[in-house]
């Protein structure tokens, strides 16, 4: 009995690869278990049902007179319907890419050049720019200007001055006909 | 602890919870604490009595609050004009959260003059900016539930910030929303975190408290406890200390709660919240602006974007302001290994000293600058001022630290308060 190894012993040299094992794999399904159990608490806080359902808006453009503009409300944001002068359309098509921050040309901004539709929301920090009614500040560009750090926007939406990254974002919209359009 | 003299009561509890002696390590008789500190530490007990009366009105406050975007602004108004006394707890409230950034502010000057934050209290610091960093989460979402103007406008910005991390900014901007906008959703969650982040402020302060008591308090002279002598008990010396600094202060609490209770705040937000008009002026809370400065200095044309970029490449100038806005707070994290220093005080290091004030200096002017329109020469000043900041942090302390001959240390705290009487 004497070269018999104590239980103990044995214990520890037969099995470590098992108990390395299960102690791992334990530990695996255990994280992978939280971390799936996590999502519902996290995805909660993402847009509800009836949230997303209201994300669609029709617009009536038969009463807007060229040279005018109207706010929409749109996800619970402004979005800029404008209806360009032929001054504005040439100007905002005349600008060439290298002046531009954001580059884009006037026609990949709109389906059609009258209709300037986009969302009302700075680029920079999300503050409303102002311009769309006759009498504020329509900045260096003859767009639009956002007061709250001053960025310039032209009449393509287009950032051209100040901190802003981007241009204005022209959202998904459709014309159901010649003056009705859907936004989102 | 002595049991033998205490109240049966008091001893029958004491033998099954050492409440009593555990008190008495804890705030009384048995903790030594060093004999000279100055008015200056007794902005930490300052702080903690704020947070109780924070804690106390603002769950008062959620008694008669309505977090609905369409009940919010007049909830709180009935608050101030029907419910009994609502006016002065809410103003109570109101200033209350500037009181605490003005105790913690002053709290952490002091802390970063007399080198508290140096070995062995480098996690007591750590754990002090994670209450800052969970002070300004609370005082942002309660500034939102109101529902005027400053509150959504100020909401709107803050969280678009997060738009700015490349890839992913969009996703958790809708995240943190709950929808396509600041809307009702948002108002829920950030009536619910701000209800929960106090509590969190309690925890990390019983940690904060757990790591001081660890060490004990630094001193002015920034030198370690070496007898009994140094030390008296923390009661009754400070605690009659922290109290006679309770009643100062919450003089000049009042003084705004009765006196100018808006004094602190912005009249804008006094009128309901409308998604679709900016108000003109966007200014986040006093205590804010100085990060509001640091985040507007980032400019296209400002150089040390256009270094820290790579010339624009590596990111644009709205992501670059927000970094340097989070690193601003979270640099602090490293200042116990920024400080190369082995004297703790700046009482003993002059050059240290002298930069200290610049730093405040600038971090005021970072203020200033925050709350003005950003144009003109207030860009510029901006400008200067964020770059000073970061090369104090990054630049100045490791230097100097390392570089300036500290003077001749007093060979103890005992030895420096007796010849300081002579």
């Amino acid at each position: 009995m004497s070269d018999t190894a104590t239980p103990e012993q044995t214990a520890e040299i037969d099995d470590q690869s098992k108990r390395d094992f299960l102690f791992v794999s334990t530990a695996s399904v255990a994280a992978v278990g939280t971390a799936l159990a996590a999502w519902p608490f996290i995805d909660q806080m993402n847009p509800a049902a009836d949230t997303l359902a209201l994300s669609t808006t029709e617009v009536d453009l038969e009463p807007i007179e060229e040279g005018q503009s109207i706010t929409v409300v749109w996800r619970g944001k402004p979005v800029f319907i404008r209806h360009r002068t032929a001054k504005e359309i040439s100007e905002a098509s005349a600008v060439k890419s290298a002046d531009l921050i954001d580059p884009e040309g006037d026609a990949e901004r709109v389906q059609k050049p009258q209709w300037l539709i986009m969302v009302g929301v700075c680029t920079h920090l999300g503050c409303i720019p102002l311009g769309q009614k006759s009498g504020e500040s329509k900045g260096d560009f003859g767009g639009w200007f956002c007061p709250c750090h001053g960025s310039h926007y032209d009449t393509s939406g287009r950032i051209r001055k100040g901190p802003a990254p981007k241009n204005l974002a022209v959202p998904e919209y459709s014309f159901l006909s010649e003056s009705k359009v859907k936004i989102g | 602890m002595d049991t033998n003299n205490m109240h049966p009561v008091m001893k029958w509890v004491e033998h099954r919870l050492p409440v009593f002696s555990f008190l008495d390590h804890s705030l009384g008789t048995q903790y030594p604490t060093p004999k000279n500190l100055n008015y200056w530490w007794n902005f930490g007990s300052l702080a903690g009595l704020v947070l109780v009366i924070m804690i106390v009105s603002g769950i008062v406050l959620a008694m008669h609050y309505t977090a609905h975007v369409d009940y919010a602004f007049n909830s709180v108004e009935r608050i101030m004009r029907d419910v009994n006394y609502g006016w002065l707890i809410r103003y109570i409230h109101m200033n209350g959260g500037s009181m605490f950034f003005i105790a913690v502010y002053i709290h952490m000057f002091r802390g970063l003059y007399f080198g508290s934050y140096q070995a062995p209290r480098e996690l007591l610091w750590i754990i002090g900016v994670f209450i800052l960093l969970a002070m300004m989460a609370t005082a942002f979402m309660g500034y939102v539930l109101p529902w005027g103007q400053m509150s959504f406008w100020g909401a709107t910005v803050i969280t678009n910030l997060f738009s700015a991390i490349p890839l992913v900014g969009d996703s958790i901007v809708t995240l943190l929303w709950g929808g396509f906008s600041v809307d009702n959703p948002t108002l829920n969650r950030f009536f619910s975190l701000h209800f929960l982040l106090p509590f969190v402020i309690v925890g990390l302060v019983v940690v904060h408290i757990w790591a001081l008591h660890v060490h004990g308090s630094n001193n002015p002279t920034g030198i370690d406890v070496k007898s009994e002598q140094d030390t008296v008990g923390f009661h009754p010396y400070f605690t009659v200390k922290d109290f006679f600094g309770m009643g100062v202060f919450m003089i000049f609490y009042m003084f705004f709660v009765f006196y100018a209770p808006n004094f602190f705040g912005e009249p804008d937000n006094y009128i309901p919240a409308n998604p679709l008009v900016t108000p003109p002026h966007i200014v986040p809370e006093w205590y804010f602006l100085p990060y509001y400065a640091i985040l507007r200095a980032f400019t296209g044309d400002f150089f040390v974007y256009q270094i820290v970029s790579l010339g624009g490449l590596l990111m644009d100038a709205k992501l670059a302001g927000v970094l340097a806005m989070f690193a601003s707070i979270l640099l602090l994290l490293f200042m116990p290994w920024l400080d190369g220093s082995k004297v703790r005080s700046c009482s003993f290091r002059p050059i240290m000293a002298m930069a200290f004030w610049i730093f405040f200096l600038d971090c005021l002017v970072l203020g200033y600058i925050g709350g003005k329109p950003a144009e003109g020469i207030y860009i510029t000043i901006g400008q200067f001022a964020t770059f000073y900041y970061f090369a104090h942090l990054l630049v100045i302390v490791p230097l100097v630290s390392r570089l300036e001959r500290p003077k001749q240390l007093p060979d103890s705290i005992n030895a420096s308060v007796l010849k300081a009487a002579e």
